[in-house]
């Protein structure tokens, strides 16, 4: 199933995908993929997100608050190499779910643009998110992303121009990012009011659906976003569950946040 | 006593080869591979306003006779060109000719960028200004320029360097600026540029990131280096002033390489002029703990640009170490890349105690005591005079003076003990003179 065949289903259930993020590697390789296990499978009675974001842990996580850099850290402490990646995502599409890859662009630079897409490609892998990593400068990714078939998701954010989201929306495939907020990743209490109208400009330029990151870590939240957006997106609420109460937690938080992008 | 020879002289021991074309990046930032926007979207239309506001202000006479006026009358430039005779002898007698950046308001060659920078940031109309520091000399010299033009202030830096620069952050909080430590990774600069960037994506709006080197996402290295371009601009009018030509090569310490690639620049047409640039070899090029960027990195992106780096196999930025705060960065400016693989300049590399050696004879022989950055250089004139001979004519960029470094030295040296405390005097060894 492609991202736009996991859109598709969830618009035809009338609801929002939702989609957690993880970092790969954290609290260890095999850690992880309990840990998206959960996130995939929710509780008996509720189930949990449609796509999982594996993040490849970095030493400079420049948009990253400090509870996702320090599972990062956590994670590279560990020893995490990133062939350990392509095996994470294995684990996810061998059971037959959804995974893309979140990666700042040094590691895929240094790996090869074509053969990170190539590679991820045959672990399964879908797309993936690239936050430090702008069309403008993406003219190795765009090729390579083409060649091995990897969806290219990009960020919009509340500053961007209308030129730059209609550029941005058009090299995008999969779903477009919208960035709730200005600022780094992080649970927030309220989610950011720019948001919608974000999504609103977005929607103008492409039929693409359209996930929203930075700030949503409850039910309610995701309900909220879930009003507007296409997908929703979390990662900060996943790791301090994860931390507090490990893949139970995990689970449980999953299934709060799929009942709320299933309650618009 | 060494001549001093003209641009048309024949050195066939090593011609400079020209700049490819041009010297500008391309429109996106790019310097050939190099440079270019590796950054957050939400920051782009920032980055944009700069680029937009900083090529108007270029040419718009009020800016430039205002900068050329607080250059002239507060950060006192032109900056002067000594000749160190006695550290020549040193030098394989080779003639030494350093450029005073150290005698700058706040004592190094920042005060060039942050007060053109601070100038923009009054006509963008943005009121917050956030910038990074090392060794503490561009987040003195930006706490002075905010100071100055009445701007909010806010620095990171790196919680390592908080400790080792106590005097600095001292100075920079007299200033009414605000010093955030950053603990985080390996709490150096590199840190401290990642939260400075994180504190950007969220209050972009009112905020300008004052960066401090010729690195960076576009339009930074260009632009800073333009800020700096007047360091080799002086010193090349001042070589064939005060010396009747120019020099043979022209020495600087790069870091990030703001200094070396300012005073490059006012010699990048000259082929017969080398450029050198020193790298920190740390303990060793083969210890692990160096920050040779150029000599040892491998290109990659960060921090907004793509340019060599310290890097793993995974592309991990790895830490980089200098005995010299302001050094020990693991990225440097994309347009010092694009030299290196012209050839138009060359980097060496000079160890913490090359380096020091250096620090400690232009302290002896002149009287000058350098920032430990401006040391490396010294370390590689003293190995440039000695292979060339006293024909030669070495321009330095002495980018800082010492005083932030004394703590360091003095404990390098032995004359301090543990607690701090003056030790029995000779505790340094043999005298180097």
């Amino acid at each position: 199933m492609s991202l736009h065949e996991v859109f598709a289903a969830c618009r035809a259930e009338d609801r929002a995908a939702l989609i957690g993020y993880l970092p790969a590697g954290y609290p260890t390789v095999e850690g992880s993929k309990e840990l998206l296990a959960g996130m995939l499978a929710g509780t008996d009675d509720a189930p949990g997100c449609d796509v999982v974001e594996v993040g490849v842990p970095f030493s400079d996580p420049v948009i990253d608050g400090p509870t996702i850099q320090a599972a990062g850290d956590v994670a590279l402490r560990a020893g995490f190499r990133i062939r350990d990646l392509f095996d994470v995502v294995s684990s996810v599409a061998d059971a037959g779910k959804h995974a893309v890859v979140m990666t700042y662009w040094n590691p895929v630079h240094q790996y090869g643009p074509d053969a990170f897409a190539r590679d991820l490609a045959a672990a399964g892998g879908l797309g993936v998110i690239t936050p430090d990593l702008v069309p403008d400068e993406a003219d190795d990714w765009m090729s390579a992303s083409e060649a091995h078939g990897v969806d290219r998701i990009f960020l919009v954010a509340p500053s961007s121009t209308e030129q730059r989201l209609a550029m941005t929306a058009k090299a995008s495939s999969g779903f477009v990012y919208a960035t709730s907020v200005m600022g780094v990743t992080g649970a927030r209490d309220t989610v950011g009011d720019q948001a919608e109208g974000l999504v609103r400009r977005t929607r103008a330029h492409t039929d693409l659906p359209i996930g929203v990151g930075l700030g949503v870590r409850s039910g309610e939240q995701a309900a909220q976003v879930a009003k507007f957006a296409d997908g929703v997106i979390v990662g900060s609420a996943f790791i301090n569950r994860a931390e507090q109460d490990g893949p139970a937690g995990v689970r449980e938080i999953a299934a709060e946040l799929g009942r709320g992008v299933r309650s618009r | 006593m060494a001549t001093v020879h003209d641009a048309q002289h024949d050195r066939a021991h090593r011609p400079g080869r020209p700049v490819p074309e041009g010297h500008d990046p391309d429109e996106r930032g790019h310097f050939g591979p190099y440079g270019g926007r590796f950054m957050p979207e939400a920051l782009i239309a920032a980055q944009d306003e700069l680029a937009a506001e900083y090529e108007k202000a270029q040419l718009d006479p009020e800016f430039v006779d205002e900068l050329a006026r607080l250059l002239r009358e507060y950060a006192g430039r032109p900056s002067l060109l000594t000749e160190a005779k006695r550290f020549g002898e040193r030098a394989g007698g080779a003639r030494i000719l350093l450029k005073r950046e150290d005698l700058n308001h706040t004592g190094s060659h920042k005060i060039n960028n942050v007060l053109g920078q601070a100038l923009l940031v009054k006509r963008m109309g943005k009121r917050r200004v956030i910038a990074e520091t090392g060794a503490g000399q561009h987040g003195v010299a930006t706490a002075t320029a905010c100071a100055l033009l009445d701007l909010d202030c806010v620095i990171y830096m790196g919680k390592v360097d908080t400790e080792r620069q106590a005097l600095n952050v001292a100075r920079m909080r007299l200033l009414g600026a605000e010093v955030r430590p950053v603990a985080n990774g390996s709490a150096t600069l590199k840190d401290a540029i990642n939260e400075a960037l994180r504190d950007w994506v969220a209050n972009v709006e009112d905020t300008h990131y004052l960066l401090g080197t010729a690195a960076g996402a576009h339009p930074f290295p260009v632009m800073v280096r333009n800020f700096h371009k007047i360091i080799g601009e002086e010193a090349r009018e001042q070589s064939l002033a005060q010396f009747g030509g120019l020099p043979d090569a022209v020495v600087a310490c790069v870091g990030g390489g703001s200094n070396a690639i300012g005073i490059f620049h006012g010699f990048i047409d000259d082929p017969g002029v080398r450029l050198v640039g020193c790298e920190p070899a740390g303990h060793g090029l083969d210890s692990g703990e160096h920050g040779a960027t150029l000599t040892k990195g491998t290109p990659g992106t960060l921090h907004g640009a793509r340019s060599y780096l310290l890097q793993d196999e995974d592309g991990q930025i790895t830490e980089a170490y200098s005995i010299s705060a302001g050094l020990d960065y693991p990225g440097v400016g994309p347009e010092h890349s694009y030299l290196k693989d012209a050839g138009r300049a060359e980097y060496v590399a000079v160890t913490d105690d090359e380096a020091m050696q250096a620090f400690r004879l232009l302290s002896r022989t002149e009287g000058i005591i350098p920032a430990i950055e401006s040391a490396h250089a010294l370390a590689g004139a003293l190995r440039l005079g000695r292979e060339l001979g006293p024909d030669a004519t070495l321009l330095v960029s002495l980018s800082g003076r010492g005083d932030k470094d004394m703590d360091t030295a003095a404990k390098y040296f032995g004359l301090v003990d543990e607690s701090g405390e003056p030790v029995a005097d000779d505790a340094d060894g043999e005298a180097e003179r």
